[in-house]
């Protein structure tokens, strides 16, 4: 196994802390916006993509949004201007506003202003992790967020490092504190062939999820090649050239794993 | 009161011509799902079966068949039949299926040469008619055009005339031959007639008194037409089968007389539906022998073809007819115009599969019932073949029954027409500004001599200034020209038949539109927001240009350069209104290209916003190619800025998306297809394509057109065969408005 570039450790980039009694001016590095997305939560949604990610996922389709210093700064005003103007939209499609990324979690902050920024004008909101963020934290986010969309990737700790170049314990972590605090969650899972779809780790993390209690659907989503463009653009070796998408009957039976544990997967 | 009429409740519309009150008075509306739908009938599968083998032959040989001696009329050919036994709606317009006729009114070079290109040749006989004997419309235009008009016309900056063949966009209200009869329709006629006597003959009020008279005349030959295949139809029709039958020879007599851009049918379902609900209430039909009739008559529609020539064929990919029904819609009373009936009609993309023809459109509401709005989603996303306009922004302007003539224009039933009127290009428009009035492929002067815009880098004061003085001269030889045109075709290819289907005092509308609107707006905005350098050539055209810096483009819902596309439009408008126009026509804009984008673009020269010479601009009101940055949502917020009080001839937008970036699941996605209809809805948006497709099954099918008989996809405001699009416009659909997920 060669070593991922840019590997980082768990001490990873975090945001200076800011000031707290000047919440307007409070700036996030953004990686983009998308004002259609119809994948990241309930009915249409206006995506926040934060720039920023502790995490070397070989299937990221993302990887530029990596490092954070390299993503725009912009204030949650600026952002909810955007926002607001969707508004039919949401209310035609019970959607709302997704911040994802990179990972959202590594600016707490920020998104926690975000997110009440958009409940306070009735927008549904919803953070989609990768789960891998200090507990304490991130709750300042997660408090806010109606809905949380979160990764399981593999159990196996090992695998998970080969996959993600980090350890799933605070992934495991957080989604009990979620669990904990009762906050609804729908999970997501990547379907890798050769990586993760090893019937019996997919078991675990199905009886897992069945056990928190707060997971309302389970996404299992089929692995894509849509980012490898971008890899050879930032001519980082993209090691899953060789990978091929899993085919609808593999997804389907994985479907089936969570199903028997009663979980609402698709 | 005739029998035909009985269970039927009165009102005005017993009297006086007036579908629209015996609609109200009658229909049911359905707020159900689809479960109550039958496939279609061995009758149906069987002859389709040989339908589909005539389609498969023509498409190798180009056409089928050409009459190449008689010229199509109401009575001109014998009846025709596919397959006599089977079929439940007759009627063809040859004695044969897919059997082209010549319909030389509008011009017999056409005629000429469209046998020609596919190897025939037309009747000496015929041919001297139509030369030294009979006076035709093309030859009519070119005996008033000025140069000045001729001028303009050969470099592009007018183009789309229909100046050679028929106009179109009219749409008789075929409704009123099954639900009157024809006697009781010529006796309205020639009652209006006989009361049209004024103290002064003028030439209006001769012209009308022969209007009125040549629809009589139509008519009759109807009546014939009908009788011919053993039906009367001098009564009103009696069961559904005859309404459906009644109502498809009032059109067929329409497409035998003119071979017009675009035939819509109008909005006839859920008047149809009345006579369903009356039959299948008294057990005279079954579920599946509703279907049948509807299939049937649907497999007519789309059977319907003009002999053009090939190059008529490039422009608008392939051979569109466009037989557009309006479906749907809310009536001013706040209930559904959704009947079962608009689900049947619906249903025969499955029954029969998916096609181009009949142009379905659905009016779409918010207030639809949710059923049916789920259900044309599924529709779009199984079969990519109809198109939404909306209902909530039209029904303030056009009532309740109002259908679509060709794309996106609205007109009052039987009450409204237009005379059609193709586009002013506006990217040229612009070049012209900076270069003088000189047009920059062919280095002519078409245009006003101005100076030409001088210095290094180009000053947005006086671009606009220049631009003004061009569009002004251009609104005003676009509608000189388009009345040159109209003055002629009703002189010399009037139609009689559609017009026999309307009431006598109509509004005419003068059907006006623009192309590179997006071109215009993002390169205004360059001009603006960045520094633009023209590049000249030894005669000092600006050929190129070189963009220094960024610049907001229209379709990522960013005011700067939205505003500009607006304030294009509501310009434009309001020079047009500023003109005399032919019969008081009411000007209207539309903002809409069809797929001529590809042949307007290829006719202008390199444009201040990076877009190069020959490239194909955005269709319609779409922001150019992959500059809309911001999704989907974004893009429609732009479109939907565009003000329709300045565009009512319609503003055609066109939307694809791959499967999975509409939604996780089948349900997930027909959720979010429909909220996203509902979303451009209220925000005000007139119309949108959709199409859900993979990339790569396009690309596939680019390769493999066989394995795709009956792919279809939708281009601005109309459905293609995606076998009758050239390459040029296949790769140029696979490039354009393709939505993913990041």
């Amino acid at each position: 196994m060669t070593p991922l570039p840019f590997a980082d450790t768990e001490k990873t980039i975090a945001v200076p802390p800011q000031s707290a009694d000047r919440p307007i001016e409070r700036r996030g590095r953004i990686y983009g916006t998308e004002s259609f997305g119809a994948t990241d939560g309930p009915g249409i949604r206006f995506v926040v993509f934060m720039q920023g990610c502790p995490l070397r996922c070989r299937y990221c389709h993302n990887p530029d949004a990596r490092i954070l210093l390299r993503g725009d700064l912009r204030t949650v005003e600026d952002l909810m201007g955007e926002i607001r103007k969707e508004r039919e939209f949401y209310e035609a499609s019970d959607g709302g506003v997704t911040i994802s990324g990179g990972e959202p979690l590594i600016q707490p902050e920020f998104v926690a202003e975000l997110l009440r920024a958009c409940r306070a004008e009735g927008i549904h909101t919803a953070v989609d992790t990768s789960g891998y963020a200090d507990e304490e934290r991130a709750s300042i986010a997660l408090k806010e967020a109606d809905l949380v969309l979160l990764d399981l990737k593999t159990w196996d700790r090992k695998a998970h490092f080969r996959l993600t170049g980090v350890y799933p314990d605070r992934v495991h972590n957080l989604a009990r504190y979620l669990a904990a605090i009762g906050k609804p969650v729908w999970l997501r899972f990547v379907l890798v062939p050769g990586l993760t779809d090893d019937p019996e780790d997919i078991e675990t993390i199905a009886r897992f999820a069945a056990g928190l209690g707060n997971v309302e659907r389970v996404d299992v989503l089929p692995f894509h090649k849509m980012g490898e463009p971008k890899w050879e653009r930032l001519g980082i070796p993209y090691t899953l050239k060789e990978t091929p998408p899993p085919t609808p009957e593999q997804v389907a039976s994985v479907v089936g794993i969570f199903r028997a544990h009663g979980l609402n997967a698709c | 009161m005739f029998e035909a009429w009985c269970g039927f409740e009165a009102g005005p519309w017993t009297d006086a011509i007036d579908v629209r009150d015996f609609i109200r008075r009658n229909y049911t509306p359905y707020l159900g799902d689809a479960r109550f739908l039958e496939g279609p009938t061995g009758a149906t599968q069987e002859l389709w079966r040989q339908v589909r083998e005539l389609m498969r032959v023509e498409r190798e040989k180009g056409v089928l068949d050409v009459d190449t001696v008689v010229p199509s009329g109401i009575t001109s050919h014998a009846p025709g039949y596919i397959d006599r036994d089977l079929e439940r709606i007759v009627g063809l317009q040859t004695e044969k299926p897919l059997k082209r006729a010549i319909l030389p009114f509008g011009g017999i070079r056409t005629v000429k040469d469209s046998l020609e290109a596919y190897g025939y040749t037309l009747d000496p006989r015929t041919e001297e008619v139509f030369t030294l004997w009979r006076k035709t419309h093309n030859d009519g235009v070119f005996d008033a055009y000025t140069p000045e008009m001729r001028a303009a016309r050969s470099a592009g900056i007018i183009t789309g005339l229909p100046d050679a063949y028929g106009r179109g966009r009219i749409i008789g209200d075929y409704r009123r031959v099954p639900l009157y009869g024809v006697d009781f329709l010529i006796a309205r006629k020639e009652c209006e007639r006989d009361t049209l006597d004024t103290p002064e003959m003028t030439d209006e009020i001769i012209r009308l008194r022969e209007e009125l008279s040549e629809q009589v005349h139509s008519l009759n030959e109807l009546k014939r037409m009908a009788a011919g295949y053993g039906f009367d139809i001098s009564k009103p029709a009696a069961t559904a089968q005859e309404a459906v039958q009644w109502l498809y020879f009032g059109y067929l007599a329409a497409i035998k007389e003119q071979n017009g851009a675009a035939m819509s049918l109008g909005r006839v379902t859920t008047f149809l539906d009345i006579y369903f609900e009356r039959d299948l209430a008294e057990g005279r039909l079954t579920e599946s022998e509703a279907q049948e009739i509807i299939d049937q008559f649907v497999m007519k529609l789309r059977m319907v073809r003009f002999l053009r020539p090939p190059a008529y064929n490039e422009l608008f990919s392939g051979d569109p007819t466009w037989v557009t029904e309006a479906l749907a819609g809310m009536g001013l009373d706040g209930r559904p115009l959704v009947t079962r009936t608009t689900f049947r009609m619906l249903h025969t993309l499955y029954n029969l599969g998916p096609a181009p023809e009949p142009n379905l459109t659905v009016l779409w509401s918010q207030d639809l019932p949710d059923s049916f709005k789920r259900y044309c989603a599924r529709v779009s996303i199984e079969k990519s073949a109809i198109q939404y306009e909306n209902d909530d922004l039209m029904r303030l302007t056009f009532g309740d029954d109002y259908g679509i003539a060709c794309c996106v224009s609205a007109m009052k039933i039987g009450k409204q027409m237009q005379f059609f009127g193709a586009r002013a290009n506006l990217a040229k428009a612009l070049l012209y500004a900076i270069n003088g009035g000189r047009d920059e492929v062919t280095g002519k002067q078409v245009g006003p001599k101005l100076p030409p815009i001088e210095g290094e880098y180009l000053e947005e004061a006086t671009v606009r200034e220049r631009f003004e003085e061009i569009t002004d001269w251009l609104a005003n030889l676009y509608v000189k020209t388009l009345n040159v045109i109209h003055y002629m075709h009703d002189r010399y290819c009037y139609e009689r038949m559609e017009m026999a289907l309307h009431d006598r005092d109509i509004t005419r509308f003068f059907a006006t539109g623009i192309a590179g609107l997006s071109v215009v707006a993002d390169a205004l905005s360059a001009i603006r927001y960045a520094r633009v350098r023209p590049i000249r050539n030894e005669a000092g055209l600006a050929v190129e240009f070189d963009i220094e810096g960024d610049f907001p483009r229209y379709g990522n819902d960013d005011d700067r350069a939205d505003a500009l596309a607006v304030e294009l439009v509501e310009n434009f408008m309001e020079k047009l209104r500023r003109q005399k126009t032919y019969r008081n026509a009411v000007p209207t804009l539309s903002v809409l290209t069809i797929t001529s984008n590809v042949v307007y673009g290829k006719m202008t020269g390199s444009t201040p916003d990076g877009r190069k010479r020959g490239e194909a601009f955005a269709p319609g009101a779409n922001p150019m190619h992959g500059r809309d940055t911001r999704g989907a949502v974004a893009s429609m917020r732009s479109v939907a800025k565009l003000p329709y009080e300045d565009a009512q001839d319609g503003i055609s937008y066109t939307f694809s998306i791959v499967p999975p970036a509409l939604g996780r699941t089948a349900c997930d996605r027909e959720r979010n297809l429909t909220a996203l209809l509902d979303g451009y809805t209220r925000c005000g948006g007139h119309h949108i394509n959709v199409n859900v497709f993979d990339r790569a099954t396009l690309l596939h099918a680019m390769d493999h057109p066989e394995e795709y008989p009956q792919l279809t996809v939708r281009v601005s405001g109309y459905a293609v065969n995606w076998n009758k699009l050239t390459r040029e416009q296949q790769r140029e659909v696979i490039r354009r408005t393709f939505h993913e997920a990041i």
